[in-house]
Formats: structure tokens, C-alpha cells, sequence
């Protein structure tokens, strides 16, 4: 049986042997689960769970630009829509577009800009649709983390994938990968998103407080789970292509002995 | 300079995986930074010599000049086609390009080809600017007006065709059916029963689902045999 | 949906231009990489408004103006007044600028000037309550572009931040049931200063306040924004590639100075 949330304000977000309400440490992230290639009709798509957040995302294309002026001669358009169901909140959420998924649609797009060959598809649109069905604090990142898979499972080339995850400040100390209780109760909000082997940060924003040494170490530290996040990425879209492999393979040996 | 490979041939790599490191040729879907030669997207490396190219395990269909392909008319315009060929890009078949009578004695376009009919044409032109366009003046170029219709990747025909068409030939002789192959990623069956047409139809969809595995013909030619085993049962069993 | 925008109607030639001269350490209008263009700033223009301000930032134009009404709290916030902070590109203010809806670009902007301002504390939000839970002050700050020559999310911030300082709000009282305006007027109080620097990215080169042509042809921007302690208060990447982790790091030191440049400025201005 569900059990709803309670949105009241905890009394402490660290405890005092240093953990935090769900039981992690300040340098830990919440249990991720990646998937791929997991809707028919999408060209692309992949799903996350990180913590409670449960991100689904679909790709479309290259397609034919419709309506037509919206294409650009010599490269793809990347179209991008954040979107989150009415229930994915605490507070239903009403379903038309708000000033914040326009927002968060925008450096979502932005974030994924860079790594997409968007050369090799003139006068097209490659059109990302991001789904929050349960929000907890981190959405964005998560997306891009998803989004990433989604693009590479639809076959447009891209010359890595993008990993993002925040850092936060809570009771004075920083902390990766805020949930939402801690993201609405702490000091301060950094979520990144790092294109690994081309050393570049595509998504960098911040809300709260921070002198400028803690935005250095949190910077640091919200660099690093990118890495880890990117390398689960790669090892989600291997083992997927590769189970198709073995699966046959293994039916193969069966034939064979019977 | 040495060139050495980092990732293993035949083997599936993830966009920005590291394939090899030094003055190795470029193939498709392989690009550089410094001495590294990373991928492009997902797919199994290949290496040809020292070419180093990645051949993708997903994606749609990219119109190439000379293609063979099996499209649907979605619309008539002045003159000519509009053609969905599943391309990102729609084409176009100009009256021009089709065999008949030139002039004010050709008939109206709608009496030669309809909104919904299944054409095979060859890509006769296409580049950055300008939509494919396709002519069906060839052998074997036409109207279908027959046939099973087989939508798969376009990324699996390389695979559905084979080896110098081992696959193919092995698959129109084992299911005795007449199979043309578009390059994107459309196939047009026709049998002489629309049982074998069904087992033809299934072996293609297996194709595409196990493209990148060992010993894919012989699975695939047992499957249709055992197909025919249960036909000739249920053949007997109602005779 | 936000999508890829238009390539800006701007002939290549001109394009390499303002790349090769930024790659040489100058800049089209010769200004340095961490010049900002002139500034001017004026307060108090529309005296219909509780607090008002116009920038003008090179050839940008932005001005702003203060609304203080009472309103009701939002209900997870009993104790708070309210902040909002919209943003509007008039189209009289740029060819690009259509009559319609908030675009992207002006959401972008009203969102983090509001995080400047929000997360810095500089309105003392408690202070805005009247009857709790009930009746509060609701704090408008609307900035209005007039004129678009780059660096708007810079200029937005620097006359939001004046036009508050400008500010005067009614003195109101509780009676009994009743909320009522008690006559005179006094400052808006205010604990914080946010200033909000932008950066761009040109091929290799960080520049501070880019001006439209180098916006044109620049690789990415960061946008820092500093409190009156040298403390950051937000900070949002825009554009479509991005920077190494050192160029944010030298970005976010050089805003530190920049910030308290521009807020002796805006402070000189509005009190003067």
C-alpha cells in the first residue's frame, strides 16, 4: 500500500552520526536505476529512477521540420519539453506548462546542445520529451542523465553523453544529490551537468547561499558524480545491445543439446 | 606513430567510448580528439585494415543516391509525389521521372498513382539542400500491387541482405517467396500462399531482432523449416 | 517546447570579425575582457510606482518598476510577504521581440533576477506580513527592456536592484480587523544587494557583459550573482556549448569585484 508522503519540515536533516534522512552520507548518491529502449512507438527513450524521482524521457527523430519555418538549413534543431504530471508532486500540479518546466525545458536543451552531430541533419527536428511522473528534488539532472541514453538508444550520433547530478548545502555542510525535503529546507541548490571527455560543464546553475569556497568544493564534488553517472550510462546501453547478444546465443546452445 | 586499438572489435561501444588511440582512418560514426578516436554512437566496432568505423545498432534511415527503396505516397502535388520513405526528409517523385507519355496527352496524376499506394524507386538525387528525390524509371521500379509490406530498421538491412546476399537468397529460397529489399528498411514479400508469406514476414522480423548474434542464417533457416513441418502437419491432419 | 533558436541575421564576415578581435584581448567596441560597457543609471522616473530605475548599459535600455500592494501569502508561507519578478522584451525594444506570451529568453530573465533577489534575502520578507496568514505586502518588481543591445539578464539586475532601493512603501497598520493605509511613507526596507555579473564565452576567451554582437558569436554565457558579503547568491549557464571547469572558476573570482563595482554604482545612483 502507498504510503503518501508527509510534507511537513523535518526537525534535522543530518542526524547526529552524520546521516541524513534517508540514511545516506553527505557524499552519497540515492539508489539509481537506468533503462533503455523501453517504448515502442519513440525512436528513443529511457527511463530513471533516482531516489524517488521517476524520469521517463522519449526521442523523436531526425524528423521532418513541421512547421517548416522552424528549420535551420545546415543543422537539426533540438526541440526539448519538461514536463511534469499533475501527481509527480506533493501539491497537484496543474498540467499546463509553467514559468519553471519553460525554464528548466530551456538549459535542459541546452545542456545537450553540444553533443549532438546536429550537422549531419539538415532541416530537421529532433524533438526530446522529458515526463516527470514522480518529482523529488533533482529532476533536471536526472532528466539529462535519461535524456542522454534516450538520444544514443535512438541512434543519433552524439559524441558522448551528458551526466548531471546537484550538490547541495544543507545544515552548513554540502551534500550530493539533494532530495526535495532537503532541497527546500537547505542553504543552497548547485546542479551540473559535465560532458566528460570534452572537459566541458553544458548545464551550471545555483540558488541559495554559498561563500565562494563552498561553490568550489560542491563544484568539485558534483564533477565527480557526473563521472560515476556517466560511466553507468555507458555500462546501461552496452549491457543492453549485449543482452540481445547472449539471448540468442543461449537459445543457440539450447537447440543445440536438445 | 603507433596505433593501437583500446576497445575490441565486434564488441558493442557507447557514444564516447574510446576505440583507439593513434593515426587510424576515420569510418563512419568514428571521430577524433587529439591521438584518441572515440564513437560516434552505439554500435559494434569494426576495424578494416586500419580503418576504425562503428556500425550502429539503432537508427533510421538516411536516403543515399542509388538507394533501392520502398515508399508510400502520403500526397499528390502539381507534379508529382509526395513519397514517405521513413527518412527524416520526405521525397518526391516528379511526373518526369516516371515512364509513359510526356505532354498534354499524359493522363491526370491521380490516375497513376494514389494517395496510400506502395511504390519501389531508386533515390535519384539528394543532398544538404533539397529532399530526396526518387525516380521509378528502372527495372522493377513501379507500383506494388501486391504483398506482405515489412517495416524493420534500416540500421538491420546490411544484415538482412548478408554477405554478398547469402541471407537474402537463403531466405526467398527456404520460404519460396519474392523478397525486394529497400535500403529503408522496407521490404515487400510476396508468396505463393499466404502461409509462407507469413513465415517469410517472421524470419525478417527475427532478423532485425538478432541482427548482431553467431549463427543467425542456421537459426533462422531451422525456424522456417520447422514452419513447414507444422504447415505439412496441419495439411495432413485436414486433408 | 524550447527549441534551438534562429541563427541571428548576422553575415559570417561580421561574425569573424568580433571572434578574431576577442581572441586578441580586444574587444569591437575596444573595450578589455573585463570592461564593462558605460553605465548609466537614473531612479525615480515614474512616480506612479512605488520605486523605479532605468539602465542604460551600453545601448540596452531596461527599466524597472517597484509595485508594493497588499495581497494575500502564499498558504505554505504564512509569515512571508511575496516576492515576484517578471520580465517583459517589448517588441518596440528589438526586431527579434514579438508581441505574445513570456518567451524562454524572458522567463530566463525574470527567474534569475528572482533568485538574486529571493536568495539573497535582500527584502526581509517577514517584515512584509500585515496579518498573518491573512494580509501581506506583495512586492511587483517588473522590469521592462527597451532597448536590446546584450547583457540583458546584467541590466535587468542592476535596475531591479536600484529600483528597490528606491523604493518607498506606504506605512500600514493593523486595526482590529482591519488593515489600513496609515498615511507617509518610508524605504523599502532592504538587508542585501545582489548584483548579477554574465559572462561569455568567445572561442576560448571569457568576457564580461557581452554586448549583442558578441552574444551573436559567443560559445556559452555564465551569469554569477553576488550578494553584498562576496557571497554567491546564483549562478545560470546559458547558450549552446559550455566552459571547462577552470573557466567557471575564474569567472565565478572575477564577478566577486565586478559585483561590488556595479553595486557602488547602483548605490550611488539610487541614493543620490
Amino acid at each position: 500500500m502507498n504510503k503518501l508522503p508527509e510534507p511537513k519540515q523535518p526537525e534535522k536533516l543530518i542526524d547526529d552520526k552524520g546521516l541524513r534522512i534517508d540514511g545516506r552520507r553527505l557524499d552519497e548518491l540515492r539508489p539509481i536505476k537506468l533503462e533503455v529502449g523501453l517504448l515502442d512507438k519513440a525512436d528513443g527513450s529511457a527511463y530513471i529512477e533516482q531516489g524517488k524521482n521517476k524520469i521517463l524521457v522519449a526521442v523523436y527523430g531526425p524528423r521532418e521540420a513541421h512547421p517548416k519555418h522552424i528549420a535551420m538549413p545546415d543543422r537539426a534543431v533540438i526541440r526539448c519539453r519538461y514536463h511534469m504530471a499533475p501527481f509527480s508532486v506533493d501539491e497537484r500540479k496543474n498540467p499546463a506548462p509553467s514559468r519553471r518546466e519553460m525554464e528548466l525545458s530551456k538549459v535542459i536543451r541546452e545542456s545537450l546542445e553540444p553533443v549532438v552531430l546536429t550537422d549531419l541533419y539538415p532541416r530537421t527536428t529532433i524533438d526530446l520529451f522529458i515526463e516527470v511522473l514522480q518529482s523529488d528534488g533533482g529532476s533536471r539532472c536526472a532528466g539529462i542523465t535519461a535524456a542522454s541514453l534516450a538520444l544514443a538508444d535512438a541512434g543519433i550520433p552524439m559524441k558522448e553523453m551528458v551526466a548531471a547530478c546537484a550538490v547541495g548545502k544543507i545544515e552548513g555542510k554540502l551534500a550530493l544529490d539533494l532530495s526535495d525535503a532537503e532541497d527546500k529546507y537547505g542553504e543552497a541548490d548547485i546542479p551540473v551537468a559535465l560532458v566528460p571527455n570534452a572537459g566541458l560543464v553544458t548545464l551550471l546553475q545555483m540558488d541559495g547561499h554559498l561563500t565562494l569556497s563552498e561553490f568550489e568544493q560542491g563544484f568539485t564534488m558534483a564533477l565527480e558524480a557526473c563521472k560515476t553517472l556517466h560511466a553507468m550510462q555507458r555500462e546501461v546501453l552496452k549491457k543492453k545491445y549485449a543482452t540481445i547478444k547472449e539471448a540468442a546465443e543461449e537459445r543457440e546452445e539450447a537447440e543445440v543439446v536438445a | 606513430m603507433d596505433m593501437v586499438l583500446v576497445a575490441e572489435p565486434k564488441q558493442v561501444v557507447a557514444p564516447g567510448e574510446v576505440l583507439a588511440e593513434g593515426d587510424h582512418l576515420l569510418g563512419d560514426n568514428a571521430y577524433r580528439i587529439g591521438t584518441k578516436i572515440f564513437s560516434a554512437c552505439v554500435g559494434i566496432l569494426e576495424v578494416d585494415g586500419n580503418r576504425v568505423f562503428v556500425v550502429p545498432l539503432k537508427g533510421g534511415y538516411f536516403p543515399r543516391v542509388g538507394d533501392l527503396v520502398a515508399g508510400r505516397i502520403v500526397d499528390i502535388g502539381l507534379s508529382g509525389w509526395l513519397v514517405d520513405i521513413r527518412a527524416p526528409y520526405e521525397a518526391m517523385l516528379p511526373a518526369s521521372e516516371t515512364p509513359g507519355p510526356r505532354g498534354p496527352r499524359r493522363r491526370d496524376l491521380s490516375t497513376s498513382y494514389e494517395v496510400g499506394d506502395m511504390v519501389l524507386a531508386e533515390v535519384l538525387a539528394f543532398d544538404r539542400t533539397r529532399d530526396p528525390l526518387l525516380t521509378v524509371k528502372g527495372p522493377g521500379l513501379g507500383k506494388v500491387a501486391s504483398g506482405r509490406v515489412v517495416e524493420i530498421s534500416a540500421a538491420k538491412i546490411p544484415r538482412l541482405i548478408g554477405r554478398k546476399g547469402s541471407m537474402i537468397s537463403m531466405l526467398k529460397k527456404e520460404t519460396d517467396c519474392q523478397i525486394t529489399v529497400g535500403q529503408n528498411g522496407v521490404v515487400m514479400v510476396w508468396g505463393k500462399s499466404p502461409e509462407s508469406e507469413r513465415v517469410a514476414v517472421e524470419a525478417i522480423y527475427m532478423v532485425e531482432r538478432e541482427a548482431h548474434t553467431r549463427g543467425l542464417t542456421d537459426r533462422i533457416r531451422e525456424m522456417i523449416s520447422r514452419s513447414r513441418v507444422v504447415e505439412q502437419v496441419a495439411g495432413t491432419q485436414t486433408a | 517546447m524550447s527549441a534551438t533558436p534562429q541563427l541571428p541575421p548576422v553575415a559570417k564576415l561580421e561574425q569573424k570579425t568580433v571572434v578574431d578581435l576577442v581572441s586578441k584581448g580586444k574587444r569591437i567596441d575596444e573595450r578589455g575582457p573585463e570592461n564593462y560597457r558605460p553605465i548609466q543609471i537614473q531612479v525615480g522616473l515614474i512616480e506612479k510606482a512605488n520605486g523605479s530605475a532605468q539602465v542604460h548599459l551600453g545601448k540596452s535600455k531596461v527599466l524597472a518598476g517597484i509595485k508594493v500592494q497588499t495581497g494575500t501569502p502564499f498558504p505554505d508561507t504564512p509569515d512571508e510577504g511575496v516576492l515576484t519578478v517578471n520580465a517583459e522584451l517589448v517588441p518596440l525594444a528589438s526586431p527579434s521581440f514579438e508581441a505574445g506570451p513570456p518567451s524562454e529568453a524572458a522567463i530566463e530573465i525574470s527567474r534569475v533576477v528572482d533568485r538574486g533577489i529571493r536568495e539573497s534575502k535582500a527584502i526581509d520578507m517577514k517584515s512584509l506580513v500585515l496579518q498573518k496568514g491573512k494580509t501581506v505586502q506583495v512586492v511587483y518588481v517588473d522590469i521592462y527592456v527597451l532597448d536590446h543591445d546584450g547583457n540583458l539578464i546584467d541590466a535587468s539586475s542592476m535596475a531591479a536592484l536600484a529600483a528597490l532601493v528606491n523604493s518607498k512603501v506606504s506605512k500600514m497598520e493593523v486595526k482590529g480587523d482591519e488593515v489600513i493605509n496609515k498615511g507617509g511613507h518610508h524605504q523599502l526596507p532592504l538587508n542585501n544587494y545582489p548584483v548579477a555579473v554574465t559572462f561569455a564565452k568567445v572561442d576560448r576567451t571569457i568576457i564580461v557583459d557581452p554586448s549583442l554582437e558578441e552574444e551573436q558569436v559567443m560559445n556559452a554565457r555564465l551569469t554569477v550573482t553576488i550578494d553584498k558579503n562576496g557571497d554567491i547568491c546564483a549562478m545560470q549557464k546559458g547558450g549552446l556549448y559550455g566552459f571547462t571547469p577552470d573557466e567557471v572558476r575564474k569567472a565565478v573570482h572575477m564577478a566577486v569585484g565586478k559585483a561590488a563595482e556595479n553595486r557602488a554604482r547602483i548605490m550611488a545612483a539610487a541614493k543620490g
